[in-house]
C-alpha cells in the first residue's frame, strides 16, 4: 500500500521555523482486535527525521501509543524564508513516506 | 547507541530504543534509556497537556525546555501498557519544544523528561481519562 505524502505547514518566526506535520498512519498498537477477534498487527511509525536544508535538525523514535494519524510539532532554529524542511518517518513494516516545505 | 550523548555531532542514523520502548514498567524505561543517570524533578520543563482527557485515544502534548545542554526530551505515561511514548533527539539546529498527541489507556501520570549529557531532568502531570484510548 502506497503512504500518503506527509503535510506540512511552517512559518518563521523571528528566525525560528515553526513547523506543523500531519502523517497518515494507523498507528495500530498490535493488541486491538477485529471483529473475529482476531489481533490487529501491531503497524506503527517507529522513526522521524526532520532536515532543513538537507541537514538532519532533530529525529524521533515513537512507540505504539503515538495517536493514529500522527500530528507532530517541532521548531527549527536560524531558519528564513525560502529554506527547506523535509519531514520523512518509516514504520515498523518498513513503509515510509515523506514530505516538504518551502518556507515563505 | 540511541542513549549516547550527541553533542553536536549531526548523526543521520539511530539505533532504535527498542527495548526501551518494549518495556512494561517505569523503572525498566529509565534503566534502558538513562542506565545511572540521576533523574531529578525541574521547574524548568513546560509540559502542557489537558488535566482531563476526554477522549484517551487523542490527547495533546507539549513540551519545551529552557534547560542548557538538552540533548533529547522524551514523554512516559506510567500506565500505559508500554509507558515510554516518544524520544525526541535534538540538534543545536532544533528548539528544545515538540509538540505530539498521545494515546491513554485510562487516567495516568505523565512525564516529560529532558536528558543532558549529566542529569536526566523531570516534570510530570496527572491526567485524567474519561473515556481509554488504547482500543483505538
Amino acid at each position: 500500500m502506497e503512504s500518503r505524502p506527509v503535510k506540512m505547514r511552517g512559518k518563521v518566526v523571528n528566525g525560528v521555523a515553526e513547523i506543523k506535520v500531519l502523517m497518515e498512519h494507523p498507528m495500530e498498537t498490535g493488541t486491538r482486535r477485529d471483529e473475529a477477534g482476531a489481533v490487529i498487527p501491531a503497524h506503527f511509525i517507529e522513526q522521524v527525521t526532520c532536515e532543513h536544508n538537507g541537514n538532519v535538525v532533530l529525529t524521533a523514535e515513537w512507540g505504539t501509543s503515538v495517536s493514529k494519524n500522527p500530528y507532530f510539532a517541532f521548531k527549527v532554529n536560524q531558519a528564513k524564508a525560502g529554506d527547506t524542511i523535509k519531514v520523512s518517518w518509516t514504520d515498523n513494516l518498513g513503509e515510509s513516506s515523506e514530505g516538504s516545505l518551502a518556507l515563505k | 547507541m540511541s542513549v549516547i550523548a550527541l553533542g553536536a555531532i549531526p548523526l543521520q542514523v539511530f539505533a532504535r530504543a527498542t527495548k526501551a520502548f518494549e518495556a512494561t514498567k517505569l523503572d525498566s524505561v529509565y534503566r534502558e534509556l538513562f542506565g545511572d543517570l540521576p533523574i531529578v524533578e525541574s521547574s524548568d520543563i513546560k509540559l502542557d497537556i489537558p488535566d482531563i482527557a476526554e477522549n484517551g485515544a487523542v490527547v495533546p502534548v507539549t513540551v519545551a525546555t529552557t534547560i542548557a545542554g538538552a540533548e533529547a526530551i522524551y514523554v512516559v505515561i506510567d500506565m500505559n501498557p508500554n509507558p515510554l511514548s516518544a524520544s525526541f533527539k535534538l540538534t543545536q539546529f532544533s528548539a528544545a519544544d515538540v509538540s505530539l498527541r498521545v494515546k491513554m489507556g485510562k487516567s495516568s501520570m505523565v512525564r516529560a523528561l529532558v536528558k543532558t549529557p549529566s542529569t536526566i531532568y523531570m516534570t510530570g502531570r496527572e491526567v485524567k481519562v474519561t473515556i481509554g484510548g488504547c482500543g483505538g
